[in-house]
């Protein structure tokens, strides 16, 4: 199955170059322009890694941050960042993230992070399916309910 | 140090230090743009050598791209180049309209991340009066960060220019509840009297204004 990719920020000619090149690599790409956007889209559907711009009008990157941890806590999320917002992609990571970029970055360390934080997401929904099989097994009937 | 001095430099440092933080911030994402793009050129050259094609059209489209950004960073450095240039000589003949054009293309970006839009009304004939250029820029820039705070609901501040006596007014309208919020920059003293000027709220209208003289050396 391909990593669903969720990228979010303002400049659209960003999101659609990197898009199509992390296409080319086989990932499944959604794209969106603004914070309240991407938040009804991790609603709607599970991404794997949300690649998400710090500085953004309305709803901000941390903000949108916040509001996908809220909304699916294991989806990781990677912060892209300039020079003068490094304080707020740090801010994010305390608040969840689990990575964050400088602009602009070469693509293929922005892959070595989106497949680690895929495995990551990977691992913790395992844990969480085999968490689930020894709760059925230790207790069939509380299964049952 | 006097206590007013002291004042002023710490503004105008904290005003020269948002204004380039902002610029940076700017060009780099039009470098991550032309970054990107450049990317998808070398990604297209990797499939050719795999003997997938490359359609010109593409190649083309992504050109035009990078071009398009290479003339927005050159906006923007032309803008902070202006803008560094205004510590020359601290007193020099300045047009209005010039300069609130210069302090509504650095602010943009704040306006943007509010979801503002800045507007500049020149007026029919050039006002041009003898001022500290960066003093006059770092005021304008408080003022504006102000108006954006008490906007109305239209979401725009207009900028506009008008002669007053012999000297000229600059004006900023479309605001909403500017009352009670004064104090950020009445509290200013040291810039408003390092220009001879004179800031005024107008309730009834919505505007705050700054009142400058012909030539700060009178």
């Amino acid at each position: 199955m391909k990593t669903r990719v969720l990228i979010v920020d303002d400049e659209e000619e960003f999101v659609q170059a990197l898009s199509e090149r992390l296409t080319m690599r086989d990932y499944d790409v959604t794209t969106s322009l603004r914070g309240e956007d991407a938040v009804e889209k991790v609603r709607d559907y599970n991404f794997d890694v949300v690649v998400l711009d710090v500085s953004m009008p309305g709803m901000n990157g941390v903000e949108t941050l916040r509001e996908v941890k809220k909304l699916k806590p294991l989806t990781e999320v990677i912060m892209l960042t300039g020079h003068a917002t490094v304080d707020s992609a740090i801010d994010g990571m305390k608040l969840g993230a689990l990575d964050y970029l400088i602009k602009p970055c070469e693509t293929e360390e922005l892959i070595t992070k989106i497949n680690k934080a895929h495995d990551r997401k990977a691992e913790h929904e395992e844990r969480i399916r085999d968490a689930k099989v020894k709760d059925i097994i230790s207790s069939p009937r509380a299964a049952l309910k | 140090m006097s206590g007013g001095l002291y004042a002023v430099s710490e503004s105008s440092l904290q005003f020269f230090g948002a204004m380039t933080a902002s610029i940076s911030h700017e060009i780099n994402n039009v470098l991550a743009i032309i970054n990107e793009n450049a990317g998808l050129l070398e990604d297209f050259t990797l499939m050719a050598d795999k003997g997938v094609p490359i359609d010109p059209e593409r190649l083309k489209t992504l050109a035009g791209k990078i071009m398009t950004q290479i003339r927005r960073a050159d906006k923007i450095i032309k803008k902070m180049n202006k803008f560094a240039h205004s510590v020359d000589g601290p007193i020099k003949r300045v047009n209005l309209g010039d300069l609130i054009e210069l302090v509504v293309a650095l602010s943009n970006r704040f306006a943007s991340m509010r979801g503002i839009t800045l507007e500049v009304k020149h007026p029919p004939n050039p006002v041009i009066i003898t001022t500290n250029v960066f003093f006059l820029e770092n005021l304008l820039w408080l003022c504006l960060d102000l108006a954006m705070d008490v906007t109305g609901p239209d979401k725009k501040v207009t900028l506009s220019v008008e002669t007053a006596g012999i000297g000229g007014v600059i004006r900023f309208s479309g605001l909403e509840d500017a009352h009670g919020r004064m104090s950020n920059i009445a509290g200013n003293d040291g810039l408003l009297g390092a220009l001879k000027g004179k800031l005024d709220i107008d309730l009834e209208t919505r505007d705050i204004s700054v009142t400058l003289p012909s030539d700060i050396n009178n």
